[in-house]
């Protein structure tokens, strides 16, 4: 079941088109990776997912009905440009910011320290937040985030700041709420953490949403028939034994074996590789070359930037 | 709502446990004391001798105006209009003329003088005068009494009946003979006193609401706030809270001035004893009239005679209206230029940015608080009029003209039109204030601000 869904929705900006007909919907329970070059709109859905901005067209459904003003309390936001007042106590400001997300203040008060004692941070509670480290603050803003248990939890740029220690922490936490039912919208650069935690993506560009659908069928979907084989090196030429539909993109010696990769047209497979190959030269290894979420967001991004 | 409230408490606790808060505090107090007690202070101790001549077409002072340590009177009899023409060629400080009536006693009196008129002298001629004329009052009820025997006799209504305010308007006299109506010095000083706050308290509050926003968007914390609350919301509950912490200041302020005040005047009072039997009439005399003003003189009394006249000058003025109409100027004129310093701390990214935009913002009010000193010569001319309709300047120059009288119709409509001013001001600040706290690094001009105000 969808927990969000926003259909066509755009953004026009005095200057520039924000947003141009966008639709995403986010299944409940699932991660769901949002993704796109700089300034191509993500912010500007995400802050009107938020209701920070009113979208000019477009329609957004929360749990199955027209997204609420009331809907903010069911909904975590952990912006991109973030931050704390520095003045005041790490405690003091962590209630406010709870209770500003319609939690009372005791039930708000119970709730941090849990938190705050699951992130080691409980002897901070009476300190100010200019002197905590940038890390501890970005454990501050996390546990901030969740703490009234939101439904729909949307974090932009999340990793930023973060040192590598604390990635993993924050990923086995976005992993746990997952699997505490949270429903998860994120939004990032790193294309590793999106191949790690998301179940669905949407890259937007330019203001337009160029891809969209599950992660893996994606990756299917942009496979290009590539292989990369391991064999004893021989006295031949390959490309001498090989049909020419078989293209090698590229080969090399590595450890005294030849590595290939040779793309097939789309009606051979691998046996077909490999009854090439086998009376010619031993086989240590044959693999299929999937292309990473770099690799499509590369290329989905050129193929735009030549289209236009 | 609640979280109105939310934003409201914490904007007014973060500022009033703050340092520079309860510096401020105890610092306003003491300055605000000063200035009530330096004119006491001066009063007391100026002893230049002032002659004051006097033309009394009634007939009824003859005699009564007994010099004092540092008034000498003479009486003049010519008519009023030579006395003026030879008032500036003679050695006269002021020239008191007690016109004619025709069936009532005199109760108005013109003190001409070619400088502002001191306030012991003011005061003097009119403790004379009062009393002079209750005395008149109490041989005529005396005299009713011992011809008709059978009359009861009430003293509480008779005390009452013969309880008497004196008027005295001052007019100066210009160098070419020119006249025009002056006011008392201490409706002068509460004027540009309570003009000077109101700037002042505006410009301090105001800035404060700019570098909370300000404060708020160079933390980044404003994005995570407004995913909870209307930008809306945040504004307003950023410029309530800051005014419950002006308004916080300026009652502590107001009963720290009195504490302080009484204090002072009390150490002054306790100095005096005096005891010229004639002067011991007149002080019991006082004591039955009016038991809450003491009003003695002498020499040793000189000092608190001085306090006295101050006090009784203060007494004039109406504090209950002096006081309302201050919060509601405060107040209003506050709210509605806090919502602009919002828009610009929202508008731009750094303090050092904002000065574009604040010189134009303040100018009105640089302006009134500059022109203060011309309005308290004619607070009534048009001017100052038009200048305390126009909610910009009208929270300063109102304040300006409210110690010497204004009708009420002009302060409602004043009133009214700062209202429409604030709701105007903050429909425009919210339109420019929920666009910019979201813009980074991006320098803004005018015509961007125009841009975000037509969306």
């Amino acid at each position: 079941m969808d927990l969000f869904t926003a259909s066509n929705v755009t953004k026009q900006y005095a200057a520039h088109k924000a947003l141009e007909r966008v639709s995403i919907s986010v299944q409940e329970g699932t991660i769901f990776g949002l993704l796109g070059p700089n300034g191509a709109g993500k912010t500007t859905l995400i802050r009107i997912i938020n209701q920070i901005i009113a979208p000019d067209e477009g329609e957004l459904l929360f749990q199955g009905r027209k997204l609420l003003p009331q809907d903010v309390e069911k909904i975590g936001y952990l912006p991109e440009e973030r931050g704390l007042y520095k003045k005041m106590k790490v405690g003091e400001q962590a209630l406010y910011l709870a209770q500003l997300k319609g939690l009372s203040k005791s039930e708000a008060e119970k709730r941090l320290m849990f938190w705050f004692s699951n992130f080691e941070i409980i002897g901070w509670w009476n300190r100010k937040v200019e002197e905590l480290s940038k890390g501890m603050q970005q454990k501050v803003q996390f546990i901030v985030t969740i703490i009234h248990q939101p439904k729909l939890l949307i974090f932009d740029e999340p990793f930023s700041g973060f040192d590598p220690i604390n990635v993993n922490l924050l990923k086995e936490e976005i992993l746990s709420l997952k699997e505490s039912g949270s429903t998860i919208i994120f939004s990032t650069h790193n294309m590793a953490s999106v191949e790690e935690l998301c179940d669905h993506i949407a890259l937007i560009d330019k203001a337009k949403k160029v891809l969209d659908g599950n992660v893996k069928e994606i990756k299917r979907q942009f496979a290009t028939n590539t292989f990369e084989i391991r064999f004893n090196t021989f006295e031949g030429e390959l490309r001498t034994i090989l049909p020419a539909s078989f293209e090698i993109l590229e080969s090399a010696i590595e450890d005294e074996l030849r590595i290939a990769r040779i793309r097939l047209p789309r009606e051979a497979g691998p046996n077909d590789l490999l009854t090439q190959l086998i009376p010619h030269v031993t086989i240590y290894s044959l693999n299929e070359i999937i292309p990473s979420m770099n690799d499509i967001f590369i290329r989905v991004v050129t193929e735009q930037k030549a289209d236009s | 709502m609640r979280k109105i409230f939310l934003i409201i408490q914490r904007e007014y606790l973060t500022r009033v446990k703050k340092k520079s808060f309860i510096v401020m505090t105890i610092l306003g107090p003491l300055l605000m004391a000063a200035i009530v007690i330096i004119p006491i202070y001066i009063a007391t101790t100026t002893n230049e001798m002032k002659r004051v001549a006097v033309i009394d077409e009634t007939g009824f002072f003859h005699e009564k105006f007994n010099d004092s340590d540092n008034i000498k009177f003479h009486y003049l009899k010519t008519d009023i209009r030579s006395a003026k023409e030879m008032f500036g060629h003679g050695e006269d400080y002021a020239l008191l003329y007690i016109p004619r009536t025709d069936v009532t006693l005199p109760t108005n009196a013109i003190l001409y003088a070619g400088t502002q008129v001191n306030i012991n002298v003011r005061s003097y001629i009119r403790n004379v005068m009062s009393r002079r004329i209750e005395n008149l009052k109490l041989e005529a009820q005396l005299r009713d009494l011992s011809t008709d025997k059978t009359k009861p006799i009430h003293v509480d209504d008779m005390l009452r009946s013969i309880k008497t305010s004196v008027n005295i308007s001052t007019i100066k006299i210009g160098a070419d003979g020119e006249e025009e109506e002056s006011y008392p010095e201490v409706s002068m000083i509460l004027a540009l006193f309570g003009a000077i706050l109101i700037y002042f308290f505006i410009f301090m509050f105001g800035s404060q609401v700019m570098r909370g926003v300000i404060e708020e968007k160079t933390n980044r914390i404003v994005e995570v706030i407004i995913s909870s609350v209307k930008p809306f919301q945040l504004m307003m509950g950023k410029i309530i809270g800051v005014a419950l912490v002006g308004l916080t200041q300026f009652l502590l302020w107001v009963v720290l001035t009195f504490i302080i005040i009484i204090g002072v005047t009390s150490t002054f009072s306790t100095k005096t004893i005096s005891d010229t039997t004639q002067q011991q009439v007149t002080y019991q005399q006082h004591q039955v009239l009016n038991p809450g003003q003491l009003i003695t003189s002498g020499q040793e009394s000189e000092k608190r005679e001085g306090v006295n006249h101050v006090l009784e000058a203060i007494n004039t003025i109406n504090f209950p209206v002096m006081l309302g109409s201050f919060l509601f100027f405060f107040l209003f004129g506050y709210l509605m230029y806090a919502a602009l310093f919002a828009a610009i701390g929202g508008a731009v990214d750094s303090e050092s940015d904002t000065q574009q935009f604040i010189l134009p913002l303040t100018a009105p009010l640089i302006l009134a608080i500059v022109l203060a000193q011309f309005i308290i010569q004619e607070p009534n001319g048009t001017l100052a009029t038009w200048l305390s309709m126009i909610p910009f300047t009208s929270p300063v120059v109102m304040m300006v003209r409210i110690p010497f009288g204004v009708p009420y119709f002009e302060v409602a409509i004043s009133m009214v039109l700062l209202l429409l001013g604030f709701l105007g001001t903050t429909w425009v600040a919210a339109k420019i204030y929920r666009t910019g706290i979201l813009m980074y690094g991006k320098k803004i001009s005018y015509k961007e601000l125009w841009k975000w105000l037509r969306h």
